[in-house]
Formats: C-alpha cells, structure tokens, sequence
C-alpha cells in the first residue's frame, strides 16, 4: 500500500515535471477568450510548446500571493498598468528586456513602435482599453448627450446614471465633465481643491447615481432600463452593441484610457518560454489578433497597418477603438504614477464620501 | 478500624488488571489520534499558519527598515532628532540610502512602506534616488531643492516609525487615525471610514439576523410539527435555494427588486405607485438586508428544526390542561426550550454577515458597503499590512461577542443539530 503511494506520488510529480506548459493568467470572460484565441493557441500551435490559459478576477492579487508563498504555478499574468509598476516596485515582477522585443515589420525597434509609456520595466502592453460612458439610443428622442458634461447635466437629461463604485477614472471623469483639460486633470487632483472640485461635481449628480462594482454590470443596467446612461469598460459595450445587436453607444469625450499589461511574477516556473511567448504575444502581429477579438486597441503603431477587422468578418474596428484618432479628442491616459501615490488615500476619501 | 485492601484483580497471565486495562486504552487512543491526525494537520496548515501569517503582517513590515541601513541606524543614534528641522546628517544618511537603493533597485518597496502613512512618497522617493548619486553636500539643501517634499515634518515622522520593523501604524490607519505633521491624529471627518463601517457592518448583521430570526421561527415550527409529506416537500422549499448558488440568488433579487424590476412592475400594474414613484428597493440599505437575509436564511431554520423536532409535544400539552393560556403555554414552555436552536442560529447566521462580501458590493450600492469590502479593497490596491489590520480587529470583535455570548447564554448550550 505504502509502495504503491509512493510511486503514484512520484509518477505524478514526474508527470508535472515533465509537462512545460507556459501558465497565462488573463481576466476570463469576453477579454480573457480573446487573449486565449489571439495568443494562447497560436503560440502553442507555432512553437510547439504547450500553453493554457487560466482565469482570475484579477491577477495581480493573485500572483503577488503566489510570489509571497514562493509557489508560483503561473508564468504570465495579464495585470493593469498600476499594478505593473506597483508589483515592480515590490520585487513582486521579473524585468523585462525591452530591446529583446520584436521590431515591427518595417524594422522599426520595439521601442520606437510602442505608442509611449507601453512599455515599462516589468511589462509590456497587451492593449489599450478605455473607461467611455454609453447610453441606449432608444431612450432619447431628439437630442443624444455626446460629451463629458452631459454625463452630467441632469436637467437636459434626466434619468438615472450608473457609475463606477471607485475613486480611480472616476475622479478624473468629473474633472473632464467639469471642463477641466485633460493637460490638467492631474495636476489639478494633486491639490486639495481639485480633490475637492471633483467630489463636488460628483455631488450634484449622487442622488441619482446606481453605482457598480463589476465590469458585466454597466450593460446589464442600460439593459433593464435602470440608467439612461453609465460609465464602462468600452469593450463590454462594444460586445453588447455588436454581439447582441443592443442600441448602445459610446460617447468617446471624457474617456480615460491606460495600457493593460503582460508580466512574468518572479520564479515564474517557465521564465524563459514566458518571456518567449510574450515577445510572440506583443509583436505587431499578436496585438492585431488580439484586437480582433475584443474592441480594446493595440499599443503598436505598426499594428494600424492594415485594417483591422472582428471576428465576425464585417464590423471594422477602427472606430471603436479607445486609440482611434477621432475618439482622442477629449481624452486622457491614467497617470499610474499618481495612482500609485494617492489610491489608497482617495479610495478611503472616496468610500467616506459614499456614505456620507 | 482497618479497611481490608480488596484482593488486587488480574488478567489470566497474572498481570495487574489496571495495568492491562491502561495499556490497552492508550494503544486504543494512539490509534484514534493517528486517525484525526490528518485532519489536525489539515485545520493547522490551511487555517492556523495563514491566520497567523495574516496576523504577523499586520504589524511587521520591513520595506523600509530593510532598504535604509544608513537611516535606521541614524535613528538610533539620535531617537531624540526634530522631525520639523532634521540635521544635516540625517540627510547625508538618507542620499546615502536613496544612492544605494537605486543600485539595488529597492527603491519602490522603501516608497511603498512610507507611502502607505504619507501619500505621495513613491513618486517622491523614485525621483530621489534617480538624481541621488549625483547630489553634492550639503545634501539638506541639495534634496530640498530637488522636491521641497523632503522637508516636510510628517515624512520624517513616516520614515522613523517605517525604520522600525514592528509597527502599530495599520492599526493606527484602519482606527481612522492620520500621520500629520504634528504625529498621528484623528484623520480628516471626510476620510473618516473605518470604525463608521464597523459598526455598520454589525448593525446590519444585527439587523438580518433579527429578521431571519422572525421569519425562520415559524417555518422551523411548521417543519417539526407538520405531517411528514408535507413536512418534507416544505423541507425541499428551505434546501433548494440554500444548493443554489450565491451569485445566482443575489443576481436574481436584483431582477425582483429593481425599480424596473418585477415587484414595481406589479406594483404599477396594481396602481399602488405611479409610473414616477417607483420605489427604490435595490442598491441600497434595503437591497442588501433582504438579499442577505434570504441567503442567510437557512442558516437558521435548520438549527431551529432540529431542535424543535424533539421538544416533546406532551410538554405543551401538560401545561395547557394545567389551564395556562396559549401565549403562556409558548412563552413559558416551548419557547425556553428552542433557547440552544435560536442561541445557535444566531451566532451562525451573525458571524456569516459579517464576513459578507460580494452581496453587498453588488446589490449596496452608495451606503451599502461593509467592512469586507474594505478588506477587499485593500487586497486590490495592494496593501496588504493594512487589509490584515482591519481582518485582525474584526476578528478580534468577533471573538469578544463570542466571550460575550458564552456568558450570557453558555456555549454549551449551542445546539446545532
């Protein structure tokens, strides 16, 4: 009986030993399927190496535990540009080498061809996603909002809004919505008085606020008609509006969009395939693939080449992407520097001010 | 007066009795304990070693205390130093530190650590070190020219209390209390969270307990007296929703209770509010009582079932033909004895709630937060020391409502089945 334990023990450890799968740990859902379809499955098929993909409602936690408790099972981790840095920061991340990168197809370097800031010490850009508010079309007739300020303007559009529960995007929003420049936002929110100035342009619209707290609620809520307009994450409305023929649109002033990144925790088990399959994952090629899949753009200049179209054959992306020229008129890209300094701090400001 | 000593018993080998007996009972114990042994190792490694690992970081940490050696050991030799005007050598001691951490790319986790009791010091304490090796003496003014930040009183306050491994400060922030520059005072009244959200917290589990209380009393009742069949299709109406999951349930009282919801629906359909006065049952207060007093719910009808089931119905029945009257009778008779049920019920479904956290993040809206969700909160951003702090007080009151609890009511009177 004891022999035979022993030898399953070891057989089966031998069998995980031998079995070099590279771990990816993305967000699931819509995003997490896209990264499965545009990265996981091509690599694997090119390379020959064995890659799956695991799911996690947020990563960053999740790795940062496994470094902690020296058992990391995961090689690459989808994380949020904060937590990039943050996780850096802590010694929680390998480095990557930048140069190591692959050039676009022209030979333009890497580092030329990443739009600025998508590339930092621990990470590299997957995608560019984007904090838009939307409304349904069929509940207005005549005049459509189209700006930050009308998010705001309760008496030319009255009706309920869906915001998220949360201080990050959501201050810099009522900044934009109260005319503020997006040059300005964050030196404005550095200062007391911008902290204040945003808190007071949320409390002219807080009594009429449903606030959400998970990604799949905002088109849920335009959904049932219990908003006339909420903030989202632009792909989940895009996945609404064109997977499930909703009347949603985005109104792209006022949008605050940042980078999403890979990163490789340390001891990641694979290292060196990790850092292979991102180098596959972020060519100008793997960002395009990804970006066929769900509405959130590349950070690659070079990806813009050729049109990129979804999956369903017909829908071009190019509009409904955060980085489309037309969508940046009014917009501004989260400063993690200032988030990392102050989340904590406005967060705990934030929830004191919901209850109030 | 002699007692005669009894003859002194052996088994058939001639040996003593009570020896035999005592070697056999503890073969027969080494036996039973290698049989929970398992089971102790399991509660040991996957809940006392995390509990206690959560428990040390909540007042260990040593990002900075690590990465300064120059800082700390000038603190120590100057415990007395004016946080408001720091000598010249304090900060020779620390360009020393910001140089050294720059080379062995520690810088973040120091900022970190000060960061989390003076916002701001990461982005302060990179831009430090990156200019640090090329700063020429007297470093005071040389670094206060570089970012006027480095004379401010709180952040030599932060970077003394940070230089010490062992630290009260998270206990300090999750008591809403705030590192100014005079030292820690009671935070802003607009940062002010913390303890408001503890009592929330029990105040709402108080609450929902008291409901399900009221409304499982009687179905526990009816499934101890009724007639078996049907006894057991009302036991299936308790069990299904309690094998369904969470997510499903609360996502389906959203669908009940939203203003567009089925309940104001028929309520419009009924003309008992109008079109415009829809009422707002969900992502408030009442959202989240309801939800979590439905999920809750057997939680406590069961106890209450099992201890009803054997309440003896003669017992009733003697004190009505003794002629007490059928409040009487309940008052003084049936309900004393449901006593371990109810004290079980209780304490199970209180504890639940207040651990509660994805119920109230999705049907709470604005004021529907609970302590959980801070602890959350905290996990996201990061900050682990201060999300272990405010595990470490919640536990801490639970634990004393346990102390309260056991005497006032007895824990051995618990009856859970």
């Amino acid at each position: 009986m004891k022999k035979t334990l022993i030898l399953t023990t070891a057989l089966v450890s031998f069998g995980f030993a031998a079995n070099a799968d590279v771990t990816v740990m993305s967000w699931g859902g819509a995003y997490g399927e896209a990264q499965t379809e545009a990265h996981v499955k091509p690599w694997a098929a090119a390379t020959g190496n064995g890659a799956i993909m695991v799911d996690s409602d947020n990563p960053a936690p999740a790795i940062k535990a496994m470094v902690e408790a020296g058992n990391v099972t995961v090689d690459v981790a989808s994380v949020e540009y904060a937590d990039a840095i943050r996780l850096c920061d802590e010694g929680v991340l390998e480095p990557i080498d930048a140069a190591s990168l692959p050039a676009a197809p022209d030979g333009t370097p890497a580092t030329e061809d990443f739009l600025a800031g998508a590339i930092t010490e621990c990470g590299v850009s997957t995608d560019i996603w984007s904090n838009v508010y939307a409304f349904d079309t069929t509940k207005f007739t005549g005049e459509v909002p189209t700006t930050a300020a009308d998010f705001f303007n309760l008496e030319k559009f009255p009706g309920k809004r869906g915001l998220k529960k949360g201080a990050k995007a959501v201050l810099e929003f009522a900044l934009l919505g109260d005319g503020v420049p997006a040059a300005e936002v964050y030196a404005l929110l550095d200062t007391p008085e911008g902290v204040d100035r945003a808190f007071a342009k949320l409390d002219s619209i807080k009594a009429d606020v449903v606030w959400w707290e998970a990604g799949a609620q905002p088109p849920q809520l335009l959904a049932d008609g219990e908003v006339v307009m909420t903030t989202a994450y632009n792909g989940r409305i895009f996945a609404a509006a064109i997977n499930e023929n909703k009347p949603f649109q985005i109104v792209w002033d006022g949008q605050v969009y940042e980078n999403e990144m890979y990163v490789v925790p340390k001891g990641a088990p694979n290292k060196d395939l990790a850092m292979e399959f991102i180098r596959y994952a972020t060519s100008t090629e793997g960002l395009r693939a990804q970006a066929q899949h769900i509405s959130y753009g590349p950070a690659r200049k070079s990806s813009f080449a050729e049109p990129i179209v979804f999956k369903d054959g017909k829908t071009v992306m190019a509009p409904h992407l955060p980085t489309a020229p037309e969508n940046l008129g009014n917009a501004l890209e989260t400063s993690a520097d200032f988030w990392v300094d102050h989340d904590a701090e406005l967060n705990e400001r934030f929830q004191a001010w919901l209850s109030q | 007066m002699a007692e005669a000593s009894p003859p002194l018993l052996t088994t058939a080998d001639g040996r003593p009795l009570k020896e035999a007996l005592a070697t056999a009972q503890s073969r027969a114990k080494r036996r039973a304990f290698l049989l929970v042994l398992p089971l102790l190792l399991f509660v040991f490694l996957t809940f006392l070693v995390p509990i206690g690992y959560m428990l040390k970081r909540s007042f260990e940490h040593d990002g900075f205390a690590a990465s300064a050696p120059a800082m700390v050991a000038w603190f120590e030799a100057n415990p007395d130093f004016d946080p408001a005007n720091p000598p010249e050598e304090a900060f020779a001691a620390l360009v020393q530190d910001l140089a050294q951490m720059q080379a062995t790319k520690n810088t973040g986790m120091a900022g970190t650590r000060i960061n989390y009791s003076v916002p701001g010091s990461i982005s302060l304490f990179k831009k430090g070190a990156r200019e640090a090796a090329g700063l020429t003496p007297p470093y005071k003014e040389a670094l206060i020219a570089l970012d006027p930040d480095w004379a401010k009183p709180m952040l030599w306050r932060g970077m003394v209390s940070a230089a010490d491994v062992y630290t009260a400060e998270f206990y300090l922030v999750a008591s809403d209390r705030q590192l100014t520059d005079e030292g820690w005072a009671r935070g802003e009244d607009n940062e002010r969270i913390y303890l408001y959200l503890f009592f929330k917290t029990f105040l709402i589990s108080g609450i929902i307990t008291l409901v399900c209380l009221l409304l499982a009393f009687p179905i526990a009742h009816l499934l101890a007296t009724l007639p078996m069949a049907k006894s057991s299709l009302l036991m299936i109406m308790v069990l299904l929703p309690f094998w369904t999951s969470l997510l499903v349930r609360t996502t389906s009282w959203i669908a009940l209770l939203q203003e567009q919801g089925m309940v104001n629906d028929i309520f419009v359909g009924l003309g008992l509010v109008s079109e415009d006065g829809r009422l707002t049952m969900m992502y408030n207060m009442t959202g989240t009582v309801v939800t979590m007093t439905h999920v809750l719910l057997p939680f406590m009808v069961l106890p209450l079932y099992s201890v009803m089931k054997v309440i003896p119905p003669s017992y009733a029945r003697a004190a009505r033909s003794l002629g007490a009257t059928s409040w009487t009778t309940f008052r003084r008779v049936y309900l004393p004895q449901t006593l371990p049920g109810i004290a079980a019920g209780s304490l199970l479904v209180f504890i639940l709630a207040v651990g509660y956290y994805i119920t109230p993040a999705l049907v709470g809206g604005a004021d529907g937060a609970l302590i959980s969700n801070m602890i959350a909160a905290n996990m996201r951003n990061s900050n682990w020391s201060l999300a272990a702090a405010v595990a470490a007080m919640l536990l801490v009151a639970i634990l004393v409502l346990y102390w309260l609890y056991d005497r006032l009511i007895g824990i051995d009177r618990l009856k859970l089945g």
